[in-house]
């Protein structure tokens, strides 16, 4: 069997100096199951993220890995198991959820940006309100990370008037302006055109960079390939098979997850 | 320059073209006229059937309106005057129109609602445009207790008074707020209510007796004419948006009880005519409040006409809810908003935008509902234009003073909706 060609659509060196998998947990997920209604979501995901890891999570549709990293920062509301985020576990309770929620940012496959605020008040407006951070300190956070995705010029329009790309990299700035340790990203790339995507993925590799711990929900298999340092396959509800990278694209061992890669990987 | 031909498959573009201007005749007034009014022979036909219709409309009416007689002291001096030819007799307007706006208020005091209705504007500006300063909002806040005083009079003490409860709800709010929030809620609540219960009364009299300041009291039943239907329209418009909102929103709760009461409340309220309600304030609403308190009738009827369009508003807002994506409610809950936070700086700004058109229908629909208020004996303008009629010196007069009244209610009802049309144009930004 030869070896798949992953390529990676974007075209440059990735600095792994600052890359590194601590020994702390950020993330713990143990016995955590989810129903909508009667059907079974989730099924007794077991799983523990350390700070500085960066998991890719793949399968098909509807095998439920959406849900799973959307359970994280609590948008859906996991009915049995625990999931402890930086030490925080997720109930009920709205303090903790809100606490976890500042934590972790969260990057959504049609961005979410707010149309009726600038792309500058989209980025400052968290942290004025969650954090009480003054409104000029706000701006020039918002600034230097809109400076990081590369589009300051953009700052004083409206989410409306940019490309896809360029929204996805004003959501991304938007949720680091609240400084978060862990960011999830749900298909960040699945509504963008190739060209787009290539803008997007190369802020992610800049983030990763950085040592940022990162759980993104992609079929970017060429993003896993050069960035993760965990690639975990989902389907029916459930972890079929977790590896690094290389191994998982080269050696598979489920059926299921052969199956998959063939199929996205096209050969 | 060869462009692409079946045989040559392989085609190299060498020069690229430069923008050029469009054709004469597709610029200008020659287009607008062209595309608008004479684009085929079936909106040429409906062009000159407009314009005819315009034109037989025109002068039938116009001879009628400028052959309008303004000196007269009566409609059988109007009639010897125009001697047989059609005119209309504003005459009636000349001479009554202190009634149709303010119906038996004093006139030597119609100094007040004059400066209450300029104040009532400057007081609006901050609201309604933003390039105002802020600071004036604290003017608009005030205006409620400064327009009551204007039009009723009485000691000023009494507005003042009630106007400290606000501040004692405040105080008692920021002092229990260290101890739990939800008691703080209750605390504002229940310290302003027993304030005015117990602690506003006397302390008024007692600083009325110190100090008697005030302005001409006037009775409620010498107030009205359009002056009723703006005190009227005016509280209950600034009312019902807030009330609005909150119905709609606990509309959209998961609080069983909430949502319960507000569902019965909407349903019930637009189940029912709004003149049904008017009469339930005027006649019956007495008997349910316990013997000895009667509160004004003006007061009841706002009430009862904030409910009526509070609950419409409600449903329009719940329609602008709706029609929000559920990723903004995603995105301000993964951002760490609270419920309130993301409901204030992120969904109601977008759903009160969608809402605007609906919005401003339901005002617009209330103010002139305000005319209801003639079957209840309240003296609005209808009324006040029976009455008149009622004189022997214009009985038998109609059209002039129903003109009068409608251009009135034209004019703040076009205000609304130029307004809210200026306010979507301001307020479009997602450039689609």
């Amino acid at each position: 069997m030869t070896e798949p060609v992953i390529e990676l659509p974007v075209d440059r060196k990735i600095d792994t100096s600052h890359m590194k998998v601590t020994d702390e947990v950020a993330i713990q997920i143990t016995g955590m199951n989810k129903w909508y209604g009667t059907f079974h979501v989730l099924r007794d995901v077991n799983m523990t993220v350390n700070r500085g890891e960066r998991i890719v999570i793949c399968g098909p549709s509807g095998s439920g890995k959406s849900t799973l990293i959307r359970c994280i920062n609590r948008l859906e509301e996991h009915q049995a198991g625990q999931i402890i985020v930086d030490g925080t576990e997720l109930t009920s309770d709205l303090k903790n959820i809100d606490k976890v929620r500042s934590e972790v940012g969260m990057v959504f496959q049609h961005f979410n940006l707010f149309p009726h605020l600038s792309i500058l008040e989209n980025c400052t407006l968290a942290p004025i309100w969650v954090r009480k951070i003054p409104k000029r300190e706000a701006e020039e956070t918002a600034m230097h990370f809109l400076e990081k995705v590369k589009i300051p010029e953009q700052a004083h329009k409206f989410p409306g008037q940019l490309s896809g790309g360029q929204q996805q990299r004003v959501a991304i700035a938007r949720s680091l302006c609240m400084r978060p340790r862990i960011m999830l990203f749900d298909e960040p790339t699945s509504a963008l055109d190739p060209e787009m995507i290539k803008e997007v993925l190369d802020t992610m590799i800049s983030l990763a960079e950085e040592g940022m711990t990162m759980l993104c929900v992609t079929h970017e298999m060429g993003f896993a390939q050069a960035v993760a340092n965990r690639v975990i396959f989902m389907d029916q509800g459930q972890i079929v098979e977790q590896n690094e990278p290389r191994a998982f694209f080269n050696n598979p061992q489920s059926e299921r997850t052969k199956l998959f890669l063939s199929q996205i990987l096209g050969h | 320059m060869s462009d692409t031909h079946a045989q040559t498959v392989s085609y190299v573009r060498q020069t690229m073209l430069a923008p050029q201007e469009p054709p004469r005749n597709q610029t200008g007034a020659v287009k607008w006229v062209h595309e608008n009014l004479f684009s085929g022979w079936l909106n040429t036909g409906l062009t000159v059937i407009s314009l005819l219709v315009i034109f037989w409309l025109l002068s039938g009416i116009s001879p009628w309106l400028l052959n309008s007689v303004w000196r007269a002291g009566s409609l059988s001096e109007c009639r010897a005057i125009l001697d047989g030819t059609s005119g209309a007799c504003f005459a009636v307007i000349v001479d009554r129109w202190h009634q149709l706006l303010f119906g038996f208020y004093p006139p030597e005091l119609y100094w007040r609602p004059v400066l209450a209705l300029v104040l009532l504007f400057v007081a609006l500006a901050p609201v309604l445009f933003t390039a105002i300063p802020r600071k004036m909002l604290a003017f608009s806040a005030l205006y409620p207790f400064i327009g009551y005083h204007l039009i009723w009079g009485g000691s000023i003490w009494f507005p003042i008074t009630v106007l400290l409860g606000f501040g004692v709800g405040a105080v008692a709010y920021l002092l229990v707020k260290k101890i739990n929030n939800l008691a703080a809620i209750f605390a504002a609540i229940l310290a302003p209510v027993l304030w005015w219960l117990f602690v506003a009364g006397p302390l008024e009299s007692s600083l009325h007796s110190i100090m008697p300041l005030g302005l001409d009291f006037v009775r409620s039943d010498r107030i009205g004419g359009f002056l009723i239907s703006m005190i009227v329209g005016v509280s209950a418009i600034s009312l019902s948006l807030p009330l609005g909102i909150l119905l709609a929103l606990g509309r959209q709760s998961d609080m069983v009880f909430i949502k319960t009461v507000c569902v019965v409340f909407i349903e019930f309220i637009r189940g029912v005519p709004l003149i049904t309600l008017l009469l339930f304030a005027s006649l019956l609403l007495n008997f349910f409040l316990p013997p000895g308190t009667s509160f004004d009738l003006i007061l009841r009827v706002i009430i009862m006409l904030t409910f009526f369009a509070s609950a419409y508003m409600a449903e329009v807002i719940r329609g602008g809810l709706a029609a929000l994506p559920k990723g903004q409610y995603e995105a301000a809950d993964a951002l760490g908003l609270d419920y309130w936070k993301a409901q204030r700086l992120i969904i109601m700004p977008q759903a009160l935008k969608i809402s605007i058109p609906g919005i401003v229908n339901t005002f617009i629909g209330m103010f002139k509902d305000t005319t209801l208020l003639v079957f209840i004996a309240i003296l609005e303008p209808l009324a006040l234009a029976n009455a008149i009629r009622a004189d022997t010196n214009w009985n038998g007069i109609y059209w002039e003073l129903f003109i009068f009244i409608g251009a009135l209610f034209f004019i703040f009802c076009f205000g609304m909706s130029r307004y809210s049309m200026y306010l979507e144009r301001k307020l479009k930004t997602d450039h689609r």
